[in-house]
């Protein structure tokens, strides 16, 4: 039997009901790979091998006893750390949050625990889910388990460099303008992001309220397609949280692309896009045609402002949101004489450039004489780039474009040069703005190895037909593997 | 056109306090980022009614029953200084 660790979770799931092996056994093996792959990696903020080993035996007791059993039980999972664990630390990767016991759980935390899953530990991500590369972490960057030069991506970099190097079965993460696809992407991984409002965001630590959303981070389509069906449906927590019944992920898994329409989006696989990129792109698209889907090519000229629209819109949010860290409540405190100079000394010290970047850039859009010619206009563009979209669903089933301009970079060579590093997300973010679910599968490998990832987009509660369209292009494509991570125990 | 920030007051806004070094650094990339911004304000949006929610949508409200909330103390117990239930915090005004 393959390696436990490097299982994905229907496998796993299919092992232990089976009696082929028990939780323990994968989590002590997912636990073991990470005692080896840690000091390389930094894939987790905190393990917490304790609640994990006391879940697993939890388990093995439930199916030994014959007792009922959730859809995850027994599997390894790894959290980013900007989801509330009632009882273990969760800092969203700033000092400002350093040493913070959230009293609850999330909605997603606690439907995962219903569904009988395993959490291996917290995940390392860019502070408060700011970032494309997990470098602006408090705690130090993740490395990506493909080659250790180069990022995961971000901000779930955390996340997807764990179950890349096998120390989770699957993570969650969270993509506010691209933050599971782009290092899902970068790590050889599927990651999806569902429609806006379909899975609950309580007890998700805030970044961008209007964009956020938690999805699945996984080694194959179906896994992401049965983790999305856990996660997903109405919370009354959470009033933007869509009251109807969420679409499937699995009911159309393995349907083929036959008489489909696939929209290719010239504004997204053209321009600014790596020449390896773009030849896996065009491939796949070729795959899809002979398997026969029907290519049509379609343009989208709102997309070209999507990326300026994205970065008024996100920060403003996160300006509003993150006011709420202010040395009163919970997490640092830097003392002052008055109320107002302890809040601003804490918030210096306890937020990293990035943050404060964007909190700047949000208070800025958002001040008086200023908030219709930016916030207000962005939010105008953001109609133009929904209505757009949704006349480009009239004629096709799907849209499809790379995930991420180019393979995985090195670290630090784009932390100088904050806008370099935004049109990372170029790809990903018109979704985040117009709501729609999209995903990616991995597609191939650069010249050097690297993973490239393909996107799938889908119009609003479209999620059925994008797994299913995803699924076929992962039958279609050939099996990248796994990183080959030279491991040294610690 | 670059644009002309100002950035003390905008931090001071943001309760942000910031070094002199660093409100310079900050001015300049703000003002790359808002340049590029520029392509946003370029466009005719007029009729146009600026997003509210991603997703047609209306208020979701739940039936208006009495549920227990947060643990005071277990909530406290993470606040940096807290005295008698309450949040503590240093004098809003100073003393001049």
């Amino acid at each position: 039997m393959t390696e436990l660790s490097q299982l994905t979770l229907v496998e796993a799931a299919v092992a232990l009901r089976s009696g082929e092996c028990t939780s323990v056994a994968l989590t002590e093996s997912v636990l073991h790979r990470a005692s080896l792959t840690e000091a390389s990696v930094h894939a987790y903020l905190t393990i917490d091998r304790q609640g994990a080993m006391a879940a697993a035996e939890a388990s093995d007791r439930r199916i030994a006893d014959e007792k009922p059993i959730g859809p995850l039980d027994g599997l390894p999972i790894a959290l980013k750390d900007n989801m509330m664990t009632k009882g273990i630390e969760t800092t969203a990767s700033s000092k400002i949050l350093s040493g913070y016991i959230p009293p609850y759980d999330g909605t997603v935390v606690k439907l995962l625990r219903e569904a009988g899953a395993v959490f291996v530990g917290k995940t390392n991500m860019d502070e408060f889910a700011m970032g494309s590369s997990t470098e602006n972490s408090a705690y130090g960057p993740t490395r990506n388990p493909w080659n250790l030069d180069t990022v995961p991506g971000g901000s779930s970099g955390g996340s997807a460099a764990a179950v890349a190097a096998g120390s989770a079965l699957a993570g969650l993460g969270s993509d506010t303008g691209g933050s599971i696809r782009q290092p899902a992407a970068l790590c050889g991984l599927v990651g999806m992001k569902p429609t806006y409002g379909l899975v609950s965001r309580y007890g998700l630590i805030a970044f961008a309220s209007s964009l956020d959303q938690i999805g699945p981070l996984t080694r194959s389509v179906q896994d992401a397609a049965v983790l999305y069906e856990v996660i997903a449906g109405h919370d009354p927590h959470d009033a933007t949280s869509f009251p109807g019944p969420a679409p499937s992920g699995t009911e159309r898994l393995g349907a083929g692309v036959e008489g489909l329409r696939v929209g290719v989006v010239n504004e997204l696989s053209g321009e600014g896009i790596d020449d390896e990129v773009l030849a896996a792109f065009r491939a796949t698209v070729d795959r899809l045609a002979n398997a026969g889907a029907e290519i049509v090519e379609l343009s989208l000229p709102s997309t070209a402002t999507a990326l300026s629209a994205y970065y008024l819109i996100a920060p403003a949010e996160c300006s509003a949101n993150l006011a709420r860290f202010d040395g009163v409540r919970y997490g640092l405190r830097v003392e002052g004489s008055t109320v107002d100079e302890m809040m601003s000394l804490t918030r210096a010290e306890g937020f990293g450039s990035e943050v404060i970047r964007r909190i700047l850039l949000g208070t800025y859009a958002l001040s008086a004489g200023y908030y219709d010619a930016f916030y207000g206009q962005a939010q105008r563009v953001r109609t133009l780039i929904i209505q757009e979209f949704a006349t480009a669903y009239q004629q096709v089933d799907v849209l499809v474009s790379p995930t991420a301009p180019a393979p995985a970079f090195e670290l630090g060579a784009k932390t100088q040069d904050p806008l370099s590093m935004y049109m990372q997300d170029i790809c990903t973010i018109p979704s985040n703005l117009s709501g729609h679910p999209a995903m990616s599968v991995p597609v191939g490998l650069s010249a050097s190895g690297l993973p490239i990832g393909f996107q799938v987009m889908a119009p609003a509660l479209g999620e059925t037909v994008m797994f299913q369209v995803a699924s076929a292009i992962e039958a279609l494509s050939d099996d990248i593997g796994r990183p080959v991570l030279e491991v040294v125990a610690s | 056109m670059p644009i002309d920030i100002d950035i003390a007051h905008v931090a001071k806004l943001a309760r942000i306090e910031l070094s002199e070094q660093e409100m310079a650094a900050y001015r300049a990339q703000l003002g790359v980022i808002l340049d590029h911004a520029a392509k946003v304000q370029a466009l005719p949006t007029e009729g146009v009614p600026p997003t509210s929610h991603p997703l047609d949508m209306v208020n979701a409200f739940r039936d208006d029953v009495v549920t227990p909330s947060l643990d005071r103390d277990e909530v406290l117990s993470q606040a940096p200084d807290a005295t008698d239930g309450f949040f503590r915090v240093p004098p809003s005004l100073d003393n001049e």
